[in-house]
């Protein structure tokens, strides 16, 4: 058993409630506190600020916690009660769970981005639900007049070990919420989870299954108004004009009015709104340049020529290794932007009042949400409030607030509650994409086959830094340069699941294996070589650790049976992104003389697997996203305006598309990490490796489907 | 507008509405049933599937005016407790991630079932084929769906 270190006191706060009994353990997800209050009903519960969050246990033994991270269908409000009620002790039919609304001072990084609430929480969740085990032990122990060491708990009951007594943690729930909060607890050790580990199903299938309102999207209240918004038709315009005559003359439509370069119609249906919408007359003009894909093109050649770059990471003499090198291998890699389309599009609800601002709705981003209206309204950011929904999908583009602002602003405007709506079209033609990114790779080789040099220049629309200057190979070679240039672009691009590296990963290895093909090594041997080499005689700075990264590897080979199987070509690809370390080995069979996909094998280390069931779907949903966008995403541009408006030109994954996927887990006792994004950088390059070794073509631009040959591959 | 008599999960409802008007947003905004979901508007994705006197049917294309007197059923109407056999199997598999997409996967794959009562697995990509999901949940929904078949009464 481990004991936390000198755990605080005042990050623990227990309340009983007068009226119904039970006890209500209020736990602080940060470290710091104030000083503890009583609280003793729940009424008094919202306002109280010395703790973050609480779990109650009622008199019938029903265990209700909150979950305090938005839901997006990454499964935090599944895990994270889990984690609680596994340290607890509890059945895990008897807990509910409530998702809590955005409150600062209760709760920190509401956010779900980065595959990061997992990993930043779960000591946090352990303590809470170990504490409330503690006091129902002791009181259990004190109402038996026993010493607490003879008494254990077991699935919501405590049991008196010598006399096999027990009572229920309802009936003792009460008793518990008179006992001081112990100051230390013990955790438990990874060998007993009993529910982490487990299958445990995503807690709003109920809801789910049977259509009960649970996204934003479905969120109505009597006398709300709906919208919808009339954006420039390209980036780089911005409006002149607008006839709103026929609109307002519609049945239905309340109010048409404009706001920076949108217009919006607001009336009593979305279908009264949407068909008034089309009959606006609007004017745009030029603001800044109409941007085509053509002029990327041409743009992305200019930067990789350009000599004003960002270094973000130098290694040794890189000049000399290539001018002394035996071998030198040079390829370029290219992405589209891409949307992100979750299946529930854009839409908010706001109700600016004299007083205060209500926002309901989808976001990834509460705090940003309130913390911008606030801004955008000159108030106080304690006069928003905002309520977190269900997503319907997000994959970063709920992680911007521009549509959450618009709804504010019309409600602002027409002075009373507004749901915005977005249409598909508006939804993918109104930005924040995935940027358009190219790479340029150098590889020397010395004679022996040796990576003595690597360059890698990355380039990109409105892209920051497109590479992860500290990742593998990094480390592993002595002369090393990494830099980027980024275009300054009117189109807007934002975070698309697993940024950056979502097409990076790909780009990454699928060099590697033209580094490993031009050294005539096995590309999985080439790799484990760089591995050992970096841990043997490391350059420079190394953030991933070597060790997972060849475990996962090793993983990935004995599951896929690597190199061992006849009339399968494999190809390889390792990815560390958002601290969980994934490797993948997809499988290529030559059908009727052209290649098919057929499977993909998944080895993936996130440290502890919270639950086995969410944990298995976020890699294969990663595996079949990572795919789909590799294969089919690809959205153009037409002097500033996308070409592809809805799913009949933008093309997502179907199921009759799919490989077959196996997904394996290394079990080990780390401390877990995020599963939300890391299945999906490695998916593109163990394709495209696997197209090579069947066909001697290198894929090097996505969409894969749009490259000769490539049609029908999955 | 128009006032329109509908028979919706065996339900009478009244709804005044321009007869252009999808059943999708007549369900959404005027009988405040949500379950039926918008994702594209041009029957591409299959999120607002119902059934139209059984058969899965598009809501988002399909005008109200041209229902007359078909029975709707959407899937709060697919059964009274959630214990369709697809409902039941989609929460053994635990298939949702997100969960927006389902409700027109669960439509599609009753309709589909009531046809096909042994399902190959090709049979049921070609069938499920048209409903979207953007999370990737299709390995689950396929065993799912082979799941119910075994469920059927």
């Amino acid at each position: 058993m481990s004991t936390l270190p000198n755990p605080s006191r005042r990050n623990f706060l227990k309340l009983a409630i007068a009226t119904s009994g039970g006890l209500f353990l209020g736990f602080n997800w940060n470290t710091a506190s104030a000083d503890t209050q009583a609280i003793l009903t729940e009424g008094t519960l919202a306002g109280a600020i010395d703790f973050n969050s609480y779990l109650s246990i009622a008199p019938n033994g029903i265990v209700t916690i909150f979950s305090p991270n938005p839901e997006v269908g990454q499964g935090i409000k599944t895990a994270f009660p889990m984690i609680v009620a596994e340290e607890l002790d509890v059945d895990w039919k008897n807990v509910n769970v409530m998702q809590a609304p955005l409150d600062t001072q209760k709760f920190e990084r509401q956010v779900a981005g980065g595959s990061g609430s997992i990993r930043h929480s779960w000591q946090r969740l352990r303590k809470a639900g170990a504490t409330a085990r503690q006091m129902l032990l002791e009181a259990g122990a004190k109402q038996w007049k026993v010493p607490v060491a003879e008494c254990k708990t077991e699935k919501g009951m405590v049991i008196h070990t010598t006399s096999g007594r027990k009572l229920s943690y309802g009936e003792l729930a009460s008793e518990a919420a008179k006992l001081s909060v112990p100051s230390d607890v013990k955790l438990k050790e990874v060998k007993d989870f009993q529910l982490i580990g487990q299958v445990a199903k995503n807690v709003d299938n109920p809801k789910i299954l049977t259509g009960q309102p649970l996204y934003g999207i479905d969120f109505y209240r009597e006398g709300m108004l709906f919208a919808m918004i009339k954006r420039p038709s390209a980036f780089g315009l911005k409006l002149k004009s607008v006839d709103s005559t026929a609109a307002k003359s519609m049945s239905g439509i309340t109010d048409v009015i404009t706001f920076k370069n949108n217009v919006a119609v607001v009336g009593k249906s979305t279908w009264q709104v949407k068909k008034a919408i089309d009959l606006l007359k609007i004017e745009y003009e030029k603001e800044s340049d109409l941007e085509s894909t053509t002029d990327h093109n041409r743009i992305f050649e200019e930067l990789l020529n350009s000599t004003n770059t960002t270094v973000r990471r130098k290694d040794g003499d890189v000049e000399m290794a290539f001018k002394n090198a035996a071998k030198v291998i040079k390829s370029e890699y290219q992405c589209p932007f891409i949307s992100h389309s979750p299946l529930e599009p854009m839409n908010f609800f706001a109700h600016v009042k004299p007083d205060s601002v209500e926002l309901i709705g989808s976001t990834q981003t509460p705090e940003a949400a309130r913390n911008e209206t606030a801004k955008l309204l000159n108030i106080a950011p304690e006069k928003v409030s905002v309520e977190m929904t269900r997503m319907g999908g997000g994959f970063g583009r709920r992680l911007k607030t521009d549509y959450v602002l618009e709804a504010v602003e019309v409600s602002n405007l027409v002075k009373a509650p507004v749901k915005v709506i977005w249409t598909r079209e508006d939804d993918m033609t109104g930005g924040s994409y995935r940027p358009a990114v190219r790479y340029r790779f150098e590889a020397a080789l010395d004679k022996q086959g040796n990576l003595v040099g690597y360059k890698l220049r990355g380039v990109g629309m409105n892209s920051g830094n497109c590479t992860r200057e500290d990742n593998f190979p990094s480390g592993a070679v002595e002369n090393l340069l990494i830099d980027t240039v980024e275009h300054k672009s009117p189109i807007t691009t934002g975070p698309w699941r697993a940024p950056i590296t979502n097409f990076l990963a790909f780009a990454e290895q699928a060099f590697m294996d033209e580094v490993a093909s031009a050294a005539k090594k096995d590309p999985v041997q080439f790799r484990l070589e760089l591995l050992d080499k970096a841990k043997k005689s490391p350059t420079g700075a190394i953030k991933y650790d070597i060790d997972r990264m060849k475990s996962v590897i090793q993983l990935a080979v004995d599951k896929s049976g690597w190199g061992k199987k006849k009339g399968v070509s494999q190809g390889f690809s390792v990815y560390f992104s958002h601290f969980s370390y994934v490797a993948q080995v997809g499988e290529v069979v030559m059908q009727k003389g052209k290649p098919v996909l057929t499977k993909i094998y998944a080895a993936a280390d996130c440290g502890v697997v919270i639950n086995k069931s969410g944990a298995r779907q976020q890699i294969m949903g990663g595996i079949v996203d990572g795919l789909g966008h590799a294969m089919y995403a690809n959205l153009t541009f037409k002097d500033g305006a996308p070409q592809q408006s809805n799913f009949n030109t933008y093309r997502l994954i179907r199921m009759n598309e799919i490989p077959e996927v196996e997904v394996h887990f290394v079990e080990n006792t780390i401390d877990p990490t995020g599963l939300g994004e890391p299945a999906l950088p490695p998916t593109g390059a163990a394709v495209a490796n696997a197209l090579f070794k069947a066909t001697g073509k290198r894929l090097r631009n996505q969409p894969f489907a749009e490259q000769e040959g490539m049609k029908g591959i999955s | 507008m128009a006032l329109f008599k509908l028979l919706v999960n065996g339900r009478n409802y009244e709804a005044d509405v321009d007869p252009e008007t999808p059943l999708l947003w007549v369900l959404r905004d005027h009988l405040g049933l949500v379950g039926t979901k918008y994702g594209c508007g041009i029957a591409q994705c299959g999120a607002c599937t119902i059934h139209l006197d059984g058969e899965a049917t598009r809501s988002c294309v399909l005008p109200v005016s041209a229902i007359g007197t078909a029975k709707v059923t959407t899937i709060e109407g697919l059964s009274s407790t959630g214990d369709h056999p697809v409902q039941l199997a989609w929460d053994e598999v635990d298939v949702p991630q997100c969960g927006y997409c389902q409700a027109g996967q669960i439509m599609t794959a009753a309709s589909f079932l009531k046809h096909n009562t042994k399902p190959t697995e090709e049979e049921i990509e070609v069938a499920m084929s048209g409903n979207l999901c953007r999370c990737g949940t299709y390995h689950r929904i396929r065993e799912a769906v082979k799941l119910a078949s075994t469920k059927l009464k």
